[in-house]
């Protein structure tokens, strides 16, 4: 039951970072049709820096942890440095091994952050 | 990893089947997964194959495949005769008048597409409508929409109650004097709901519709007649009861097949090619462009002889059987609530979702002990729109089904709600 570990299943039942934020910067909306895990992705950029983060929607304890553990990693990072992210950092963050099927729910974050930060999805990203 | 060792649980007996002697006909359920014995309650999405099933496909590469309907040769007349006989055999399974009404496809998406595509772009023009249900599989809605997009018909959708059922009080009004076709599932894949058939094609002829009915969960799982029925197509899948994937069919009625165009062109589906037209080759084959597949539909008929050796009505007494006692033992569950009607209502499936866990996580905590149930939303987005739930979790029976199983699955569900503090 190592995908269920203590750290995720802390992340998944006390998500950090979860609600809204007050004015951001970037906000990006994406999800997982195979699954139904859906995420609203928000960040306040000064700098382009990170300051703040905020994430809502629903999803399994992978793609949840994984929104909660990357929205702590990533606040005084820049943008430029999140442009670097991969796949990899997010399963440095998990800690664990992720199979081909659950790879989707851990990378949707992720897939949010990088959308976000590099402006894709005009209908969907406010740029302030 | 694969091992020669039975599983640990006893076979619970079955009032009708002997399930332990079934068991013994499928290699795959001597697998560990984790190191637990296989638990596979995913036969809903595929099913598992019997041993005479996986044998008639490798006789028939070992000793007669060649190309069908071509050769002059010794091979191809036997690999012809044997994929001619299953086609006799599946048309027989359904209560066809002849094997020429079932016409071989991909499966029961790939039939369905074929109608939608050669009688839909035929006979349908804009203003026409298409008559649907909330409760269908994606296989049986897209082809519909991508037809509307392109010549204008409009779909209308029979609604859904709370118990998973059909509410058919407003049928009438639905089957418009502009419905030309009525195309349900004869069982949902999600609620396990058994639809009354009879009823909605007679409703459905009266108003001068047509009727297509989507039997991917039904034809594996009880008997099925299309003349009883009296419905006008038949669309199922071969890997849904027993048989390999790749291997699917229609059946319709031998008027219509013959009043509508080719689905694809192709060698075979020709009487005469010339360089600017052609002459279409008869029933079925007008329907089959290009080499088919042979060994899946030798498969296929090893797989209907198989369920006919068994009774189609032990194997529907034997899921209601099963499914009673799923839906008993899932109800002592903590916050696990159950989509769909009672037992006698519905096929040999139940969907759920557990408090606020993701499916995903249900079946990930169930894996892990061994057990194969389907998560997600099961190719059924507007159903569980319906509901207002993003996805759910889904345990499906078959023919081997133990209720030792379901008492390992409900164990597992106890393990959910501990980890997830339900």
């Amino acid at each position: 039951m190592d995908l269920y570990a203590e750290e995720i299943l802390d992340h998944y039942k006390h998500p950090r970072h979860f609600g809204h934020l007050a004015d951001p910067t970037l906000t990006y909306h994406d999800t997982n049709p195979f699954c139904g895990d859906e995420i609203n992705l928000e960040l306040k950029i000064e700098d382009d820096h990170v300051v703040d983060v905020a994430f809502t929607g629903q999803g399994c304890a992978i793609s949840r942890a994984a929104a909660s553990m990357m929205s702590e990693e990533i606040i005084g990072m820049s943008l430029d440095q999140l442009r670097e992210w991969d796949k990899q950092n997010i399963l440095d963050l998990l800690g664990i091994e992720v199979g081909p099927v659950r790879i989707k729910c851990a990378l949707l974050p992720l897939k949010a952050l990088k959308a976000a930060v590099w402006g894709l999805g005009e209908d969907d990203t406010v740029t302030g | 990893m694969t091992t020669a060792t039975l599983p640990r649980f006893t076979v619970a007996q079955s009032t009708t089947l002997d399930v332990a002697a079934i068991r013994a006909d499928f290699p795959i359920l001597n697998r560990h997964i984790h190191d637990k014995p296989l638990v596979y309650l995913d036969s809903a999405a595929s099913s598992q194959k019997p041993q005479a099933v996986l044998d008639a496909m490798e006789r028939y590469y070992e000793s007669t495949h060649a190309n069908v309907h071509r050769g002059v040769h010794t091979l191809s007349e036997e690999a012809t005769a044997q994929y001619e006989a299953a086609r006799a055999r599946v048309a027989d399974f359904i209560g066809a008048c002849c094997p020429k009404e079932v016409i071989w496809t991909r499966n029961a998406t790939e039939a369905i597409n074929l109608v939608a595509f050669s009688w839909g772009r035929a006979n349908l023009r804009r203003g026409d409508r298409v008559l649907l249900t909330e409760m269908e599989h994606h296989a049986n809605l897209v082809p519909w929409q991508i037809l509307a997009a392109q010549t204008g018909v409009d779909l209308d959708f029979v609604p859904i109650a709370d118990d998973g059922t059909l509410i058919l009080d407003d049928l009438g009004r639905l089957l418009t004097p502009r419905t030309r076709l009525f195309a349900f599932t004869a069982a949902s894949n999600v609620l396990g709901t058994i639809n009354p058939v009879k009823e909605l094609t007679t409703a459905a002829h009266r108003a001068g519709a047509l009727v297509l009915v989507d039997g991917a969960q039904s034809v594996p799982h009880m008997p099925v007649d299309v003349q009883d029925l009296d419905i006008d197509f038949l669309a199922f899948s071969g890997h849904k009861m027993l048989g390999p994937t790749g291997i699917g069919a229609l059946w319709g009625r031998r008027e219509l097949l013959n009043a509508m165009p080719p689905f694809m062109g192709g060698g075979d589906m020709i009487r005469e090619v010339h360089l600017r037209e052609s002459k279409w080759n008869e029933l079925p084959w007008k329907f089959e462009a290009g080499t088919p597949a042979i060994a899946e539909a030798v498969g296929f008929g090893a797989a209907v002889d198989y369920l006919n050796t068994i009774g189609m009505d032990a194997i529907r007494q034997h899921e209601q059987e099963i499914t009673a006692y799923a839906m008993h033992r899932l109800s002592e569950v903590e916050g696990l609530k159950i989509l769909g009607p009672d037992a006698g209502q519905r096929g040999g499936l139940v969907s759920f979702v557990q408090g606020d866990v993701h499916p995903h996580d249900i079946a990930g905590v169930l894996d892990s002990l061994g057990i194969a149930i389907r998560a997600g939303h099961h190719c059924a987005q507007p159903l569980h729109e319906r509901y207002g739930i993003p996805a759910s979790a889904r345990a499906s029976f078959y023919i081997y089904t133990t209720e030792a199983e379901i008492d390992l699955l409900v164990a597992g569900l106890h393990k959910v709600v501990e980890f997830f503090s339900l």
